[in-house]
């Protein structure tokens, strides 16, 4: 990945969102985004679990930076990732068992998420901890963006409700391979057809400008 | 180990065994201060399940089945655990008995109350499925297949020792006697299941709980006093 120089603290939270969302742009942790966005509820918790660890791992990281070895980093990364996981683990099944059945293995798998490390050796390593504490949670709010955006769209058609709210007439049949594992991909792919259009044609808008300037 | 080398190896050993000890810390920290929410959250969750597989049940009390066919209140005992439902007088209602098979994806727990009064089985939950979200999840959520347990026949036959008649998973709207179940379309394989288990473990448990009757009662009114 190519290192994006950037400043300002607000830009460091919001660079997660749009820019380099880590979904639709940089196409990372798709196993969770996969799995666990059938409903837009199960997707909601999903990316609050991710980014209350990546925010967390990032502080922790950027804190111990000097202290930790070039040798054993990902050693270290990987045990503070996974402790952070657990905590989330027992904190959601004192919360709700059934939400904790819902996310099932997946809450454990967020210690293999490839955007956590990557975060953690790309960013937090080489930042102080306000802004890497400040990246974790852009990144995690993009995260939970992009799998709210794939979770509402899977629930609406294969289900017909939002949130668990029925929005549709009784009369929609849902559409039962949008919650399969094959409506993950399909909505994915829409996504970031979307996503890319956009882009491109905001591309082509600036391109004209930038050649006047010249 | 020779100077340099044990020099550079001393921030290693700090960098990981310190993580590693803090964070252990914080895992067991964390474990202690939610372990009791967590733990009446699951037994919330079997209280629910219990009184919705038992209708007009209001207490409960936890047995164990030992391997020798005796009832005993002593839940340390080893054995096999069920639960026995009372009315608010101490009357039985019931007992709600864990079993579990293997459906389309994998293992179905289900939890299902036995009324030894009707002879029937009077409800069932799902306590653990990874049916298909859609499809297989109807054995969950379908109402016309839940009414199939309402009062579905488990009664024995003259031995007291097996069931008069096996639960039988039939074609969808085929039932025609009480001891059959309405299947699910497109929710074959999770529906016959269903079926499957509870044939299975009433096989086993029903006759148990009849001998056993009047000791279970028991429990229940000393509850109650």
């Amino acid at each position: 990945m190519k290192p994006v120089e950037t400043t300002s603290p607000t830009d460091e939270f919001v660079k997660g969102l749009w820019r380099e969302n880590p979904v639709f742009v940089q196409v990372l942790g798709m196993c969770p985004v996969l799995a666990v966005s059938n409903t837009a509820i199960n997707a909601l918790a999903m990316g609050l679990a991710t980014t209350f660890v990546m925010c967390m791992s990032n502080t922790l990281v950027a804190v111990l930076r000097h202290a930790i070895p070039r040798q054993v980093r990902i050693a270290t990364y990987i045990l503070i990732i996974a402790t952070f996981v657990t905590v989330v683990d027992y904190t959601i099944e004192a919360i709700s068992l059934d939400l904790h059945r819902a996310l099932g293995a997946f809450i454990s798998l967020i210690v293999v998420n490839c955007l956590i490390l990557g975060r953690a050796e790309a960013f937090a390593s080489r930042h102080g901890a306000g802004i890497a504490m400040l990246d974790g949670l852009g990144m995690g709010a993009g995260f939970t963006l992009a799998l709210v955006c794939l979770g509402g769209v899977r629930e609406l058609l294969g289900s017909g409700s939002l949130f668990g709210v029925a929005v549709l007439p009784a009369g929609f049949e849902p559409w039962i391979v949008m919650i399969l594992p094959g409506g993950g991909f399909f909505t994915l792919a829409a996504w970031l057809l979307l996503i890319n259009y956009l882009k491109q044609r905001r591309q082509a808008d600036a391109e004209p400008v930038r050649e006047a300037l010249q | 180990m020779n100077g340099p080398d044990s020099e550079r190896a001393w921030p290693m050993y700090r960098a990981l065994v310190g993580v590693g000890m803090a964070c252990g810390l914080l895992i067991a920290i964390v474990f202690a201060g939610t372990r009791p929410a967590i733990e009446q959250n699951r037994a919330e969750a079997l209280e629910r399940a219990v009184f919705a597989v038992l209708p007009g049940a209001e207490r409960r009390v936890t047995l164990i089945l030992t391997a020798d066919g005796r009832v005993t209140p002593d839940v340390e005992a080893p054995g096999e655990r069920f639960d026995a439902a009372f009315d608010a007088d101490g009357n039985l209602i019931g007992a709600a008995i864990e079993a579990s098979g293997m459906g389309y994806a994998d293992t179905i727990t289900l939890l299902y109350g036995y009324s030894p009064a009707s002879e029937t089985i009077t409800g069932f939950r799902v306590l653990a499925s990874r049916e298909t979200p859609g499809l297989g999840d109807k054995i969950e959520k379908d109402p016309a297949f839940l009414a199939n347990f309402e009062a579905l026949d488990v009664s024995l036959d003259e031995t007291g020792m097996s069931l008069r008649n096996a639960i039988e998973t039939v074609k969808p709207r085929a039932k025609s006697e009480p001891w059959q179940i309405d299947g699910i379309t497109g929710a074959t394989i999770s529906s016959d299941a269903v079926g499957e288990i509870l044939t299975r473990s009433t096989a086993r448990w029903v006759p148990l709980i009849v001998e056993n009757r009047d000791e279970i009662a028991a429990r229940g009114r000393d509850e109650a006093r």
